[in-house]
This record gives C-alpha cells, sequence and structure tokens, in this order.
C-alpha cells in the first residue's frame, strides 16, 4: 500500500457516471439474489421460533416432525457442538442461531427442520413438541439496569474500566470518555440545556429476507450461497459455530436485496449447513418470512439518552455532559461506543464527559444499521444545540460555524481530525435553494441539523489479469449493496488510465478473491477502490516489463499514459491492446492481486434542511422539502452518490417519523409485518435535494471519503428541530408518530 | 401429499401448462416451478409489491394470486417486458437515472410503473407516488424512481412504443 497520495485533480473517469456492471440483470429480472439460487435434489428448511420473549426451554421433541412424509431431517442446539471451552461470544455466537436451555427474545431459533418442499417444512413445524419455563420479561433499557431486574445471561459481568464485576448484570460494559474539567465548564456556562430522550428499536428494513443455501459435502466441506454483505464474514461466522476450520467452507455471496449493516451477522446459515449434514447431504435453501425478519433479525438500539450542554453568553459551547444507555438486545454488542463517538464530534467543546452503558433485554440481538448507534444519539445532542441556539438568538447555522470542528481539532476521545469538510459544508448549507426560499403557512417550520460519522478502513482485496483483448478481468472482494462495484471498477479503469467499458468486474466469493472485510462502515468504495488502485500499479509495473521485452530496451525506459506505452529511446508508441495480444511469447499471462488494510478513511460531515408541516388535528408530519448537504470526498459515480444520500435521508426519515418496534407485555412482537412497521412509501417523501461538497480525503489516491452511513445520522433532529418551529413542541422521542405530537401538543395546552 | 392440478395460462405471450398443487401460490410457481425468478420473494404477503406482475391487465402481488386462479388468464412478469430494440423505456430510464441500488425491488417497480403508463401515459407526480405506494424500496428514498417513471412516460409520449425502432 503507498504511503501517502496527493489527489489527482483531472481525471478521466471518476466523476462520470457509466453504466453499472450489474445494472442490466437488475432491470431485466435477470440478476441472481440468495433465495434465485435452484440446486438439484434441493430440500427446504424452515425455523421454529420461540413464542416466548424470555423462557427455560425443558425439552424439545422432534421426532414426530421427522416422521412426517417428505421431512428429511430436524436439527437443535443438541446438534451444535460443545461450547463449554469457548470464549462467551462464540458461546452467545451459536446460542443465537440456535436457542440452548432458554429463549431470550420472541423469535429466538428453537429448532429447524427441512423437507422436501417449505409447505411440508411448515407442517413438520407444528409436530415439534417444546415445553417451555417461562421467565420475566425486561423489555426497557433502563429496568434492565435496575439492581433487581431479572437477569437474562447468568454469567455475563459488567465490564467497567478495565475490570469485571463480581456479580450478574444486564450491563454488559460501562464505557467513558472525557477531557477537560467537567464542573468548571458548567460553571462557566451562561446557558445550559438538559434533557432526555428516548428512541425505539427500529429495523433495517432491507426489502429481501435473510436466505441461505448451504451444501454439506461428504468430506467436511460445505459451500453457503447466500445474501450476505460479506462472504468472508458469514464464512468466519458459521466456522466458529459449527467449529470447523474457515478453510472448510466456501462462501458464496449473491446479489443482496439490501442489507444496511443487517446482513453482517449470521442466522440461517449455520441451520442449512447443519441440515445439509443430516439430511443426506442434500442441499439445503432456507428463506425468512418478512415476520422472522422484524422478529428475529436486526434491529437496531432503543435508547435512553440524557444529554446537558452549556455555552457562554457568546455562544462558544464550554461543556457537554452526555449518558447513552443503548438495548442490545439478548447478547451483548449494541453501537453505543459508536454514539458516544458521534453525539458531540461535530463541536469543539473544552470539557466533556460521555457515559455509555451496553445493556441486554429481551429482544433480538441487535445488528448494526447504518452508522450504528449515531442516529440516536445525534437525535438528542442535535436538539439540545437547536435549543441552545434558540436562547443564544442565534442562527442554527451561523452557531455551527462558531463551534463546528476543524481539520486538526481534537475529539473528546483526544484524537485529531484529520482533514475534514464540517465548515465547507455548513456554508454550502446556507448558500442551498430551501434556506433562502421563504416558508409560509401555519404549522409549518424549518429545522436543520447536522452530523457526522467516522467511517472505518479495514480490509480488501481484489485480484485482476489482462485479457488478450486488453480489457482488465477485476474480481473484487467487496459484496455490492448499490453502488460500490461500479465505483470500484471506475477506480481501477483511472488508475490503468483506460476507458471504464475496458473493466469486466465481478464480486469474489471466498475462494477466488482475498481476505475481505465486509460492505459496512462505509468502506467499500474506499478501501476496495485503494486495494484496486494498488493492483493497477502492479500491473501497469508487469505491462511496462512486457513492452522493455518487445522493445529490447530496459523497463524503466518504457513510459505509459491513456492507455498505451511509449518507448522512451526510439519514441516508438504501442496501445494497451496491442501490447495484450503478445502476452503469450512475452511470459505468459499478466495478473496482479493487492490486499491493503488503509486506516485514514476520513470522517463525513452533513448538514440536513427539513421542511414540515404538522397537521394539529391528527397530529401527522407532513415532510415538504428536504435537503442534504454532505462532504463526500471524491464523488466517484456523483449520481449514485446522491441516491445514497437520499437513500439514508428516507431511512432517516422512517426512523425520526413512524418505524418502532411494538411489543405487549409478554414481549410478543405486535407489529412485525412490512405494512404494521410501516417503512416510507413513495407518497411519505418529498424529492430528496443533495449537495455534495468535494473536500479530498488524502488518505486515499482518489480522495475518497465513505458516504453511505452518514445521511442517516441527522435526519431525526433536523425533524425535530422543524417540527419545533412549527408548533413550538420540543420532541424527545421517536419516532415523532402522530399519537406522540398529539401528546406532545396537549401537553403544550395544558401547560 | 395433495393432488397437483394442470393449469393452462398464458405466460410472457408463450401459451403453457404447468402442475402444481392447490396451495402454491403464483409466485412459487414462476419462481420454483418455471424458473423465472425475476418476480422476487421479499413479503410474501403483499406487502411490498416485489412480485409485482401483470394478470390479464391488472397489477397484482404474485405472492396473494394463487396459482390454480391463472387458469385461462394471461401473466406478464418482467421477463416478458421490454421494448422490440431490447429494453423498456422504463428499464431504460431507471439505468440512466440511477433509480436502482440493489435491485431486489426494481422488477416489481418496473412491472407497477408499465401498468400505470399503460392506463395514464401522462401521470404527474404526484400520480406516479401513488400508484408506487404499494411498492416498497428502502434504499433510493424514491426520488430517481419517480424521476424514472416521469422521464418513460415523457419518452414514451414522444416515442410510442410501437413506432421505436
Amino acid at each position: 500500500m503507498s504511503d501517502k497520495q496527493t489527489p489527482i485533480k483531472d481525471f478521466q473517469v471518476i466523476g462520470t457516471s457509466p453504466l453499472r456492471p450489474d445494472a442490466v440483470d437488475k432491470v431485466t429480472g435477470r440478476a441472481l439474489f440468495g433465495d434465485d439460487v435452484r440446486l438439484p435434489g434441493m430440500l427446504y428448511g424452515v425455523v421454529l421460533r420461540s413464542p416466548h420473549s424470555h423462557a427455560r426451554i425443558l425439552s424439545i421433541d422432534t421426532r414426530k416432525a421427522e416422521a412426517l412424509p417428505g421431512v428429511f431431517g430436524a436439527v437443535t442446539a443438541a446438534d451444535l457442538p460443545s461450547f463449554t471451552d469457548a470464549g462467551a461470544y462464540q458461546r452467545y455466537q451459536a446460542e443465537n442461531a440456535l436457542a440452548n436451555q432458554k429463549a431470550l427474545y420472541y423469535g429466538h431459533p428453537v429448532a429447524a427442520v427441512a423437507a422436501i418442499n417449505p409447505h411440508i417444512a411448515q407442517e413438520a413445524l407444528g409436530l415439534i413438541d417444546v415445553t417451555y419455563e417461562i421467565l420475566p420479561v425486561i423489555l426497557d433499557v433502563r429496568q434492565a439496569m435496575a439492581e433487581d431486574a431479572p437477569i437474562l445471561l447468568d454469567d455475563l459481568r459488567t465490564h467497567e474500566a478495565g475490570s469485571r464485576s463480581d456479580h450478574s448484570s444486564n450491563v454488559a460494559s460501562h464505557e467513558q470518555t472525557s477531557c477537560g474539567d467537567l464542573e468548571l465548564g458548567f460553571s462557566q456556562a451562561a446557558f445550559i440545556v438538559e434533557r432526555e430522550f428516548h428512541t425505539s428499536t427500529v429495523h433495517q428494513g432491507y426489502i429481501e429476507p435473510q436466505n441461505a443455501t448451504a451444501q454439506a459435502h461428504e468430506d467436511g466441506q460445505i459451500t453457503i450461497w447466500c445474501s450476505t454483505q460479506g462472504a468472508f464474514g458469514v464464512r468466519d461466522q458459521v466456522a466458529e459455530i459449527l467449529r470447523v476450520p474457515v478453510s472448510h467452507i466456501r462462501v458464496i455471496p449473491m446479489e443482496i436485496g439490501g442489507g444496511f449493516g443487517g446482513k453482517n451477522n449470521v442466522y440461517l446459515e449455520p441451520l442449512a449447513a447443519l441440515l445439509s449434514r443430516k439430511c443426506a447431504h442434500r442441499p439445503v435453501k432456507m428463506i425468512m418470512g418478512y415476520d422472522e425478519v422484524l422478529a428475529a433479525t436486526g434491529p437496531t438500539s432503543a435508547s435512553y439518552i440524557k444529554v446537558k450542554i452549556g455555552a457562554a453568553a457568546d455562544g462558544r459551547l464550554i461543556a457537554a455532559q452526555a449518558v447513552l444507555c443503548y438495548a442490545a438486545g439478548a447478547y451483548p454488542g449494541s453501537p453505543v461506543t459508536s454514539g458516544m463517538d458521534c453525539i458531540f464530534a461535530p463541536y469543539k467543546i473544552p470539557h466533556v464527559q460521555i457515559d455509555g452503558y451496553d445493556v441486554v433485554v429481551n429482544k433480538p440481538r441487535t445488528a448494526s444499521y447504518r452508522a450504528p448507534g449515531g442516529t440516536n444519539a445525534n437525535f438528542a445532542g442535535e436538539v439540545v444545540i437547536d435549543e441552545l441556539c434558540e436562547k443564544l438568538g442565534m442562527d442554527p447555522l451561523e452557531f455551527r460555524l462558531l463551534n463546528g470542528v476543524q481539520t486538526g481539532d481534537r475529539k473528546a476521545d483526544g484524537m485529531p481530525l484529520p482533514v475534514i469538510g464540517f465548515h465547507e459544508v455548513i456554508q454550502a448549507a446556507q448558500q442551498t435553494p430551501q434556506l433562502s426560499a421563504p416558508l409560509e403557512g401555519p404549522y409549518r417550520g424549518r429545522g436543520v441539523a447536522c452530523g457526522y460519522w467516522g467511517n472505518y478502513g479495514g480490509t480488501s482485496s481484489a485480484s485482476a489479469s489482462v485479457n488478450a483483448d486488453g480489457a482488465i478481468s477485476l474480481v473484487e472482494g467487496s459484496v455490492d449493496l448499490g453502488s460500490g462495484r461500479v465505483a470500484i471498477a471506475m477506480q481501477l479503469a483511472e488508475a490503468m488510465e483506460l476507458p471504464y467499458q475496458d473493466i469486466q468486474t465481478v464480486v469474489g466469493d471466498t475462494a477466488t478473491v482475498g481476505y475481505t472485510e465486509g460492505t459496512y462502515g462505509s468502506r467499500a468504495t474506499f478501501a476496495t477502490g485503494w486495494a484496486v488502485y494498488e493492483l493497477a500499479q502492479s500491473l501497469k509495473g508487469q505491462l511496462c516489463e512486457r513492452a522493455a521485452l518487445l522493445w529490447d530496451v530496459e523497463p524503466d525506459q518504457v513510459g505509459y499514459g491513456k492507455g498505451a506505452f511509449t518507448n522512451r529511446v526510439s519514441a516508438e508508441s504501442m496501445s494497451l491492446r496491442a501490447l495484450a495480444s503478445h502476452m503469450d511469447e512475452t511470459g505468459g499471462p499478466v495478473v496482479a492481486s493487492a490486499s491493503v488494510h488503509p486506516s485514514k478513511e476520513g470522517p463525513a460531515f452533513g448538514v440536513h434542511i427539513a421542511d414540515v408541516e404538522v397537521d394539529p388535528e391528527t397530529g401527522k408530519v407532513s415532510v415538504l422539502r428536504y435537503t442534504a448537504v454532505q462532504d463526500v470526498g471524491k464523488a466517484i459515480h456523483p449520481i449514485y452518490v446522491e441516491g445514497q444520500i437520499q437513500g439514508g435521508v428516507a431511512q432517516g426519515i422512517g426512523w425520526g417519523m413512524n418505524e418502532e418496534y411494538v411489543y405487549d407485555e409478554q414481549g410478543r412482537l405486535l407489529n412485525a409485518s412490512l405494512l404494521d412497521y410501516r417503512l416510507p412509501t413513495s407518497l411519505d417523501l418529498p424529492m430528496i435535494e443533495t449537495v455534495l461538497v468535494e473536500v479530498p480525503n488524502p488518505g486515499h489516491p482518489y480522495g475518497v471519503r465513505g458516504v453511505g452511513e452518514m445521511p442517516i445520522v441527522p435526519p431525526p433532529a433536523a425533524l425535530a428541530n422543524a417540527i419545533y418551529r412549527a408548533v413550538g413542541v420540543r420532541m424527545q422521542i421517536l419516532p415523532m408518530s402522530p399519537p406522540r405530537i398529539l401528546e406532545a401538543l396537549w401537553e403544550k395546552e395544558r401547560n | 401429499m395433495t393432488h397437483s392440478i394442470i393449469v393452462h395460462t398464458t405466460l410472457n405471450s408463450q401459451e403453457i401448462e404447468f402442475l402444481c398443487e392447490p396451495r402454491q401460490s403464483l409466485l412459487e410457481v414462476l419462481r420454483e416451478g418455471l424458473g423465472l425468478t425475476g418476480a422476487k420473494q421479499a413479503c410474501n404477503n403483499g406487502n411490498c409489491g416485489a412480485c409485482s406482475v401483470i394478470l390479464d391487465g391488472v397489477l397484482v402481488n404474485a405472492c396473494l394470486v394463487l396459482a390454480v386462479e391463472v387458469e385461462g388468464k394471461s401473466i406478464t412478469t418482467i421477463e416478458g417486458i421490454g421494448g422490440p430494440g431490447g429494453l423498456h423505456p422504463l428499464q431504460e430510464e431507471f439505468l440512466k437515472q440511477a433509480a436502482l441500488q440493489c435491485g431486489i425491488c426494481t422488477p416489481g417497480f418496473i412491472v407497477a410503473a408499465k401498468v400505470l403508463l399503460d392506463q395514464n401515459s401522462r401521470p404527474s407526480e404526484i400520480e406516479v407516488r401513488r400508484w408506487l405506494a404499494g411498492n416498497l424500496c428502502r434504499c433510493t428514498g424514491y426520488d430517481k424512481i419517480v424521476r424514472a417513471v416521469l422521464a418513460a412516460a415523457e419518452r414514451m409520449a414522444e416515442t410510442p412504443l410501437e413506432v421505436q425502432a
């Protein structure tokens, strides 16, 4: 990996909008997603799930189910290897795949059955006898933290300040970040705002349910086809759960119908593999119903957040404190530390203390969701900031220009910020058409909020070969969630100084490309883009050597540019295409591969502007207009960069306005369908205007910084701030659904 | 084991017959029996529109139609949509306007939009949004989808499909 790159200004391919390699297949229905896999002799697997959200499993009897004609076999936790010598994380992974002794959430898998068709498999589920002892249920994060709360995991101890508590607790960890002197800071503040916030459990809401097809071979090898954000991640997790070497598993990632963080974890993959093993080594395909998706995959944390911020009379921020309590679901691992990283990140504040608690509750184990943990925290932080602006009588964007972080400023954790474009974003926001357009009429308001996401680098690999016609075949390791493959191919074209059409791209599987982390952390275009940049340098070097052989000169006497080689001695020229036809006589095929682990990913900042209208009779909030401004580093494929931002905004609006898990007192999910969970439809959203600000990331050869996650962070806060300006109520709970708005309006009237 | 039934139907302009169980949905037969996987199984209960197909000119969710119901009827799936020159203008505009990301909902949107344009050749933005509200997309925020449908309508009004080269 190159040490330091200077971003190049004049691009040939980057910044254009070519056709995606996968796009025609996707508009014609030809693209093969996970559930489109069909193999000879394939069986269909289904999962029996716990109807209780906290219960001891006293017995499971699958004999009647297995005796049903057409059924090939059933599996339970008894079919998993022993984990008595394994670490807690590995054990939790296995227990989440198949409940062992205890069901910890409504929908927790208890058994799985494979049959010749899904209908018979479903019938068989009804023949499995399970006896449960029902245990008390804990759904709320603060109730779970209480000293006398029922304990979910008997072996769980609280990790705190490097040590482990001596008694069982639902609090998996307590982390603290601080700088300065909090008490001193608040004593100097002229204005202080302190508020408490609650956010509900929400789901990633990808349209394609989890699915997996597995073939367990007689020699112990396992092949898995599935919808995942990372083939290697699936391989690693299945290997952990089945306790087999990673090299015995091959994972082939099919096209993925949305992930948003929710398809990094495995659910069906280990069950399909277990079933295939048990069912005469026939391949087994499984797909979840959407009720199962909502009840037992994802979601992201519900949270309780307390924020206190103080500013001096001149508007400068002095002190800030936050306590974040995130519900992890049934096993530890909420994104509370990311929430801690995000909550005050946009601001220069000398005195800060942030406490974060990761807490288990009787809900599904949480998975990442686009900027995991950031949206909850930012909602709390930015609503308090807006109230502070009001007290100070300052324009919210002027306030952010005064207090916003710049390159080199340190975050609360002491880490200095690399080159960032926050101030450029604020200034661009001030120039947006929406901000200068008048917003008239009753019950209408305009709100702004900013947001931050740190992004991630991680390990990526790619390999490429030169074809006889001069085109390059690329195998890249990042699963394509919607625009990554084209952006990676464009960077190879740019680095090779070839037209985009000369790059043929496929996504590799675990057997065909080097280790690559999943497509998460807004990392694929950044890190895998860097991998193809590296391999282009190798390809060009090798090709120069081949040209030197043909010309009988030294390799350093060969130059390369714009798809052609130059003999610096004779001034002859030869196109890459012409050279490519001479591979056999100059030493055989030219191939290259690269694996990189870049770490200078470059944080993303954005400012969002929302115009809303509140119906005071029904509490319904209509989003009239929305603009998202973001520093994208360098937009490789601008129209898809816009698309990423629009999609993130749409999810953020859903989180802010509608979406939530509704449980009854026993912890049964009451709205486990897309209609009742209520994703935004085309009628719920306006056109979403975007402004791409390009402050190149010096930590990438083409200035790329991650784009995809940041846009979900500001919307709930921007909407809450707009609602305040429309009707004068400060919403401190998500979602801000009609009943909650009405309650807040009635409360305001009463006072 | 339930008894299977022979169903005669017209699928993407071809007369075919298939064998199915009475409990099988049209979606299951299309995907698992006939190998047409363009209609996607997503919610499987009519909420999302990813399995949209056209049944005798009417937009339906294939997951909510029993396969035996299509006896004597005509079905068009995404695999049957296209212009004489290849792609249908809707497909071309989806490509041009970047109206897809992951692509799982895309066939359903294109099928749904085709039925709209068959009935209303120049819909307004709100008419497009209202019509497509039965199709869920989680990636795009609908902005580029709505634009693609409007652009396709405009192009088709200028050059109707039947006179395109």
